[in-house]
C-alpha cells in the first residue's frame, strides 16, 4: 500500500504540474484572470506531494521492503540505516524522485515569497518551471518509476554498491543536484523573463539568490566528490577529468560566470546579453551531464544506470527545453541586447573578462568531454586526458587569475589605471618574489609554478578591496566576494603545491620492513584481519615518523564487501598542516610481502579547504542579499501598513 | 543587431549538431572494446627512439628477431598503468620479454613512473605522437600485444591487466612460441 500511495502521489503532483503550465502561460496572456490565479497555489500543493512521495520512498527504504524492484535490487536489511536511507538516492530512479522533488520544493518556494517581479513575469516563470518539472515527471512515471512493485518478493536485496556505502557519498549527489536544480530555477526566470520582454536588472536580483545557492551547493558537491575520489578510489589523486567529473565542472563554470554577469545586472542593468545566455547554458550543461552520465554513451569509471532509453528521454527533454529557450532567445534578441554602457578598464569590464574566461574553460572541457565521442562516429577511438586539459585551459584560467586579483578594485562603469596602479605594483612584486623564491629552492614544472605565483597573488589581492573600508559596516556579500576569492588562491596553492611536491613510493614490503618518503618515515608492524558489519579487510599497520619524531600510525586496509562481493582500498590519511600522508596496503604477492604504495603530498589539503572557503564566501554572499532583501520587504510593508492607517484615520475623520 | 542574432542562430546549430551527434552515438551498439584489425599481421615498419637513458629504444626489427614478445603500450600519466604494474612484473618473472611504448610522454616522467612501479621492460620506445600505437591499431593505454618471432601480432589485451588475465596472457605467449 505504501508503495501505491506514493505513486498516486507522484501522478497528482504531475498533473498540478500541468495545471501550473497551463495557469502560468494562460495567465501571462491576460486570457483569464480565474486561471491566474491557480499558478500558485498549483505550485505549492505540487511541492508538498512530490516531498510526500519521496517521504514515502524513504519510508519503504528505512523498512527495507523487498516486495518494491527498487529497494530488493538497492538495499539489504543488514545494511546500517543511514546507508539504507542514502539507497534511496543512490540510484537511477531514486534520484530523479529526488531531483523532481527538489524541483518542485523551489517551485514551491518561489510561489509562496516571490513577489517583486511583474505579475506576468512570474506567471510565466512558474509556466516555465512546471514545462521544465512536466518532462521529468513524464521521465519518471513512463520509465524510471521508483514504486514499481516486484512479484514474488526476494528474500534478501541486492544490496549497494559497496564503493557507495560511503558517508560522503551519501550526500555527494544530493548536493549537486540542489545545484542543477538551482539553475534549473535560474533557467525558468531567464525564459519567464524573455517570454515577457523583462530582462531587466529587478529579474537579476530574483534570480540571483537561486544562483548563488546553487553554486554553492556546485561547490560543495565538487569539493567533496573531488576529496571522495582521493580517499575512496586509492589512485591518490584528486582531480581526473574523467567525464562525470567534468559533467559536473562545467555547470559550475558556467553559475560562476552567471553569478558575476547578473552581478553586474543587478546593478549596472549591463550584460543583459551574457545573463540570458549564461542562464541557458548553465541549465543545460546540468542536462547533458546527467545525459552523459546516465545514458552510458561516454565510458566512464563511474557511468552507473546505464540505460540506452534513459539517455533518449533526457536527450529529448535536453532538446526540448535548451532548443526552445534558445530559439525564444532569438526571438527577444532586440530587446535583450542593448543595456548600459562602460569602458573595457572599469569593474564590467573585468568581469566580461572573467565570462569570457570562463565560458572558454566551459567550452574546452566540453569538447575534451565530447571530443572522443566525436571521433567514435567515424570509428576512431580516442582518449583525452590531462595533457590536454591541463594545459588547454591553463590558458584561460591563469589571466583570468590576474583579472580576479584586480577586478575587484576597479570602480564601475569608467576607471583610470593610475588609480589603482600602486596595488596593482605591488601585487606584481608579490608575484615576483614568490617566483623568485621557488626558482632559487626548487625546480619544478611551469604549470605549477605559474600556480603557486598566482596563488599568492591572489590570496593578498583578494583583500585589497577591503583597503580603506569601514570593516563593522562592510556589507556581508562584499566579505563573500572576498573569501570566496581568496578561497580560490587557497585551492590553487593546493593544486599547485601537491603537483610541484607530492613524493610517491610503491614497495612490497615484509613486516618489520622500513618504508621513507619525503620526511616520513613508516614501519609495517604487521598486517591483521579485520571484521565490519558488513565486510572484512586485512588491515596492515604502520606506526609513522615524521622528522624523526613519533607521529601516529596508519592503518590501511584491503577490504572484502560480500553483498555484493568486491573489493575496495581503504587508505589511511594522516593530515597535518603542511600535507598529507596517504597510505594504501594491496595485495600479497606470492612470497608473503606485502604491497604498500605510500603518498607525501605537502598541502593537498588546501584544495578542499579553498573550496569550502569559496562555498563559504557564496553563502555569505547569499546571507548579504537575503538579509537586504527581508529588510527592504519588512520596510515596504511598514510603509504599506502606515498609507493604510491614515487613509482609515481620514476616513474616519471624514465619518 | 543581426549579427547578434546570426550568432544565436549559430549557437543553436552548434547545438543541434550536439543533439545530432548524441541520438546517432545513443543508436549505435556499445562495443567496450573494438579488436585491433592488426590480429595476425605483421607489425608496420617503425623506428623510436629510447624513452629512458637506461634502456635501448625500440624498432620493428626487434620485434622480428625469432622470438615471441610482449609489447606493452603505458604512459606514466595513465592510472590503470599503474595497477598493471605488478601483473607485469609477475609475466616478467615467468619468462616473457616485455618490451613497452611510451605514449605522449616524457623522458623524466617515464623514469619516475618506472622507478616507483619498477621497469619490467627491456626495450622501451618513445611515441610522442601516437603513430606507432595507432599503426598496431591500438586506441588506447594500456594495452598489450603477443608478438610471435617473426614481428607477427597474434593477440592483444585491452585495458589494464589484472591478476585473472595473467594466464590467458602466458598461454598466448606460448602459442606464439615463446
Amino acid at each position: 500500500m505504501i508503495a501505491e500511495f506514493g505513486l498516486a502521489a507522484l501522478w497528482l503532483a504531475a498533473a498540478l504540474a500541468g495545471l501550473q503550465l497551463v495557469a502560468g502561460f494562460m495567465g501571462m496572456r491576460d486570457e483569464d484572470e480565474v486561471l491566474a490565479r491557480l499558478a500558485r497555489p498549483a505550485a505549492l500543493v505540487q511541492a508538498l506531494l512530490c516531498g510526500l512521495a519521496f517521504l514515502t520512498l524513504l519510508w519503504l527504504f528505512a523498512r527495507t521492503d523487498l516486495s518494491v524492484a527498487l529497494v530488493a535490487n538497492n538495499s539489504h536489511s543488514e545494511k546500517p540505516m543511514i546507508f539504507k536511507l542514502a539507497g534511496a538516492w543512490g540510484n537511477h530512479e531514486g534520484s530523479m524522485l529526488l531531483w523532481v522533488t527538489v524541483m518542485a520544493v523551489a517551485g514551491g518556494l518561489i510561489a509562496l515569497v516571490e513577489r517583486r517581479l511583474p505579475e506576468r513575469t512570474m506567471l510565466a516563470t512558474l509556466g516555465a518551471q512546471a514545462f521544465v518539472g512536466l518532462g521529468f515527471y513524464a521521465f519518471l512515471l513512463f520509465s524510471s518509476n521508483p514504486f514499481e512493485r516486484l512479484n514474488p518478493a526476494p528474500g534478501e536485496g541486492n544490496g549497494l554498491n559497496p564503493l557507495l556505502q560511503d558517508i560522503g557519498l551519501a550526500f555527494h549527489p544530493p548536493t549537486l543536484y540542489f545545484g542543477y536544480v538551482g539553475l534549473s530555477v535560474a533557467f525558468s526566470f531567464v525564459v519567464g523573463a524573455l517570454l515577457t520582454r523583462q530582462v531587466t536588472p529587478e529579474f537579476a536580483r530574483v534570480m540571483r539568490p537561486w544562483i548563488l545557492g546553487a553554486w554553492v551547493f556546485l561547490t560543495i558537491g565538487i569539493t567533496a566528490g573531488s576529496y571522495w575520489a582521493y580517499y575512496e578510489l586509492g589512485w591518490g589523486g584528486w582531480w581526473f577529468w574523467d567525464p562525470v567529473e567534468n559533467a559536473s565542472l562545467m555547470p559550475w563554470l558556467a553559475a560562476t560566470a552567471l553569478l558575476h554577469s547578473a552581478s553586474v545586472l543587478a546593478s549596472r542593468d549591463a550584460l543583459r546579453a551574457w545573463t540570458v545566455m549564461l542562464g541557458v547554458i548553465g541549465f543545460s550543461m546540468s542536462m547533458v551531464g546527467t545525459f552523459l552520465v546516465r545514458s552510458g554513451i561516454l565510458t566512464s569509471v563511474h557511468a552507473f544506470a546505464v540505460d540506452p532509453e534513459r539517455g533518449s528521454f533526457i536527450l529529448a527533454l535536453l532538446a526540448i527545453n535548451i532548443g526552445g529557450a534558445l530559439v525564444l532567445f532569438i526571438t527577444r534578441a532586440s530587446t535583450v541586447a542593448e543595456g548600459e554602457r562602460f569602458s573595457i578598464l572599469s569593474r564590467e569590464g573585468a568581469l566580461v573578462v572573467n565570462n569570457v574566461a570562463l565560458s572558454a574553460v566551459l567550452g574546452i572541457v566540453l569538447l575534451g568531454t565530447l571530443y572522443p565521442l566525436l571521433t567514435e562516429a567515424f570509428d576512431v577511438r580516442v582518449s583525452v586526458g590531462p595533457p590536454y586539459f591541463n594545459p588547454v585551459s591553463a590558458i584561460f584560467v591563469l589571466p583570468m587569475l590576474v583579472v580576479l586579483a584586480v577586478g575587484p578594485l576597479l570602480r564601475w562603469r569608467k576607471d583610470s589605471f593610475a588609480r589603482i596602479r600602486m596595488p596593482v605594483f605591488a601585487l606584481g612584486i608579490i608575484g615576483l618574489l614568490v617566483l623568485a623564491g621557488v626558482l632559487l629552492t626548487s625546480t619544478i614544472d611551469i604549470l605549477p609554478l605559474l600556480g603557486l605565483v598566482l596563488a599568492a597573488v591572489v590570496m593578498v589581492g583578494s583583500f585589497l578591496p577591503l583597503r580603506g573600508r569601514s570593516l563593522r559596516r562592510l556589507p556581508l556579500a562584499v566579505w563573500g566576494m572576498v573569501i570566496a576569492h581568496f578561497g580560490a588562491g587557497v585551492t590553487l596553492f593546493g593544486m599547485a603545491s601537491d603537483t610541484a611536491f607530492q613524493q610517491e613510493r610503491l614497495v612490497a614490503a615484509n613486516a618489520g620492513d622500513v618504508v621513507e618518503v619525503g620526511p616520513w618515515q613508516a614501519v609495517l608492524e604487521g598486517v591483521i584481519p579485520v571484521a565490519g558489519p558488513n565486510w572484512n579487510a586485512m588491515e596492515a599497520q604502520l606506526p609513522l615518523t615524521y622528522d624523526g619524531s613519533e607521529a601516529g600510525e596508519a592503518r590501511p586496509q584491503a577490504r572484502s564487501f560480500w553483498s555484493p562481493p568486491q573489493e575496495t582500498s581503504e587508505i589511511a590519511l594522516v593530515t597535518r598542516w603542511n600535507g598529507q600522508l596517504y597510505v594504501g596496503v594491496g595485495n600479497q604477492t606470492e612470497d608473503g610481502r606485502w604491497q604498500l604504495r605510500l603518498w607525501w603530498k605537502p598541502f593537498v589539503t588546501f584544495i578542499w579547504y579553498g573550496g569550502l572557503l569559496i562555498a563559504l564566501g557564496g553563502v555569505l554572499a547569499l546571507l548579504g542579499r537575503l538579509s537586504v532583501d527581508v529588510r527592504r520587504r519588512v520596510a515596504v510593508r511598514k510603509i504599506a501598513d502606515r498609507k493604510e492607517d491614515e487613509a482609515a484615520f481620514v476616513q474616519e475623520a471624514g465619518a | 543587431m543581426t549579427r547578434f542574432r546570426w550568432f544565436l542562430w549559430g549557437v543553436v546549430a552548434v547545438a543541434a549538431g550536439l543533439f545530432g551527434l548524441f541520438a546517432y552515438q545513443l543508436t549505435q551498439p556499445k562495443d567496450e572494446f573494438i579488436e585491433s584489425a592488426m590480429i595476425g599481421q605483421s607489425i608496420p615498419a617503425f623506428a623510436l627512439r629510447a624513452a629512458v637513458p637506461d634502456r635501448p629504444g625500440l624498432s620493428s626489427e626487434d620485434l622480428a628477431d625469432g622470438k615471441a614478445k610482449l609489447v606493452n603500450i603505458f604512459a606514466s600519466w595513465c592510472i590503470p598503468c599503474r595497477a598493471e604494474a605488478a601483473q607485469l612484473e609477475v609475466l616478467r618473472e615467468s619468462g616473457a620479454e616485455i618490451v613497452g611504448i611510451a605514449i605522449r610522454d616524457r623522458p623524466e616522467d617515464v623514469s619516475a613512473f618506472l622507478q616507483v612501479y619498477g621497469n619490467p621492460f627491456t626495450r622501451i620506445g618513445a611515441d610522442d605522437i601516437s603513430e606507432v600505437q595507432l599503426s598496431l591499431g591500438s586506441s588506447g593505454v594500456p594495452e598489450t600485444f603477443v608478438v610471435d618471432g617473426n614481428g607477427v601480432i597474434t593477440y592483444q589485451h585491452i585495458g589494464d591487466i589484472r591478476p585473472e588475465h595473467v594466464r590467458t596472457i602466458l598461454y598466448q605467449l606460448r602459442e606464439a612460441g615463446a
